[in-house]
């Protein structure tokens, strides 16, 4: 993971860092259960207050980015919930739409299309 | 578990000229504190005072929640101290300091001091009055080091030595503050090095604390400025906390959120805080 400081930014330190590190989780380059660096660590590391590492840590973790375990760490979220399931809603939402397009063409109507939908759902489970 | 490593209530000395306090502050555990003020401001006479070397007039000062009167030996093991000049016997070798010491802290750590040494690049045959002034702080922080300190007080140890020096003995600190028990106090009036590590800044002034507070509040809180004198007319008073008035116009500190968004901010560094402060206090015109 890569964290740059910038003192010219009107943007506050601690937000700079959470910043980043929220991108990190969202292009996957961290990646869920991934341990965080320690608030003691990044703050010697990047040479600013551990009040300052430790708020942008907190932040996270209220955005539900993050879990911390007292004693143990921080990790990036398992089940990262609202942003995750949103990415996946919208891999369904383009899916079903491809579906209906396919649908159209053919001359199937919707009622078909949802037959097709719970039969489709009877061979998963049985399978 | 006690969450404070120092506990200051109602502090008093008073000197000739001179008078500290009343002071009241708690360090918590885990952080370091900048303890910063112009040269006289009280800062060493409020550190003597918290490791007993003088006697307060009035007050109470506890370290780990117990006073130095009464746990002397050991709170000294515990405290790992700093001054801006050597206090060992000046004929004697680098070598030799470890030998001493041993006498002095029943925790001492023979290995650890051996280390710090060899990482400073101590001479050990050198005696201790023919050392630089950079390597006698450096001698001076192997030692406090070195007997398992919990607390670190440096009273202006970095002052006068040069940024490359300041800079490791800056990763020194940060190290040893990777043990979430660990805290360290240092007091400076140049404040480069203190400024981007410590999680809280104490500033006296004329034997008061002015304030003890999160260094990011007050980067947040305050910002700089420089206007023309019909622009500032426009400002709310109250957002002007110090002012630099020169031939052509005023450089301002101010409270960020009491400034209209169209006025171009730049970020105070504490040093700025610091001297605008100071000059606002003397002006009688500080808002807080």
């Amino acid at each position: 993971m890569n964290i740059q400081i910038s003192n010219a930014s009107n943007d506050p330190i601690y937000m700079q860092i959470k910043n980043q590190i929220k991108s990190a989780i969202i292009s996957g380059s961290m990646a869920a259960g991934e341990q965080l660096p320690s608030i003691r660590y990044l703050a010697k590391e990047l040479r600013v207050s551990v009040i300052t590492t430790k708020r942008a840590y907190d932040e996270l973790e209220a955005e539900g980015f993050i879990n911390s375990v007292q004693g143990r760490g921080s990790y990036v979220s398992l089940q990262n919930k609202e942003f995750i399931r949103e990415e996946q809603l919208r891999k369904v939402e383009a899916s079903l739409l491809e579906a209906i397009k396919g649908a159209e063409l053919a001359g199937l109507s919707m009622e078909d299309l949802k037959e097709i939908l719970d039969t489709l759902e009877g061979v998963e489970d049985d399978a | 578990m006690m969450h404070n490593a120092i506990e200051i209530r109602n502090l008093t000395k008073n000197y000739k000229g001179f008078s500290l306090g009343p002071l009241d502050f708690t360090i918590p555990k885990g952080c370091m504190v900048g303890y910063i003020g112009e040269n006289g401001a009280g800062k060493s006479t409020t550190l003597k005072a918290i490791l007993g070397l003088i006697h307060a007039d009035s007050g109470e000062i506890k370290i780990f929640g117990k006073s130095m009167n009464e746990h002397e030996p050991e709170l000294m093991n515990k405290i790992g101290v700093v001054f801006d000049a050597i206090n060992l016997p000046t004929d004697m070798k680098v070598q030799e300091v470890g030998t001493f010491c041993k006498l002095a802290f029943t925790t001492w750590e023979e290995n650890t001091f051996g280390d710090y040494l060899k990482r400073f690049s101590l001479p050990n045959d050198k005696k201790v009055k023919a050392l630089s002034r950079g390597m006698k702080m450096k001698l001076s922080l192997s030692i406090a080091l070195s007997h398992q300190a919990e607390l670190l007080i440096l009273d202006e140890a970095t002052s006068g030595l040069d940024p490359v020096v300041r800079d490791e003995i800056l990763d020194i600190l940060l190290d040893f503050l990777q043990d979430e028990n660990h805290t360290v106090l240092i007091s400076s009036h140049i404040l480069s090095d203190l400024e981007k590590a410590a999680d809280y800044i104490a500033f006296l002034h004329h034997g008061k604390l002015l304030f003890m507070e999160e260094k990011d509040l007050l980067v947040e809180r305050y910002a700089l400025c420089s206007l023309d004198d019909e622009t500032i007319g426009h400002l709310d008073p109250e957002a002007i906390v110090g002012r630099r008035k020169h031939a052509f116009g005023q450089d301002l500190l101010v409270i960020r959120n009491l400034m209209p968004k169209s006025i171009k901010l730049t970020n105070a560094s504490i040093e700025d805080i610091m001297v605008y402060i100071i000059k606002g206090v003397e002006s009688e015109s500080v808002a807080l």
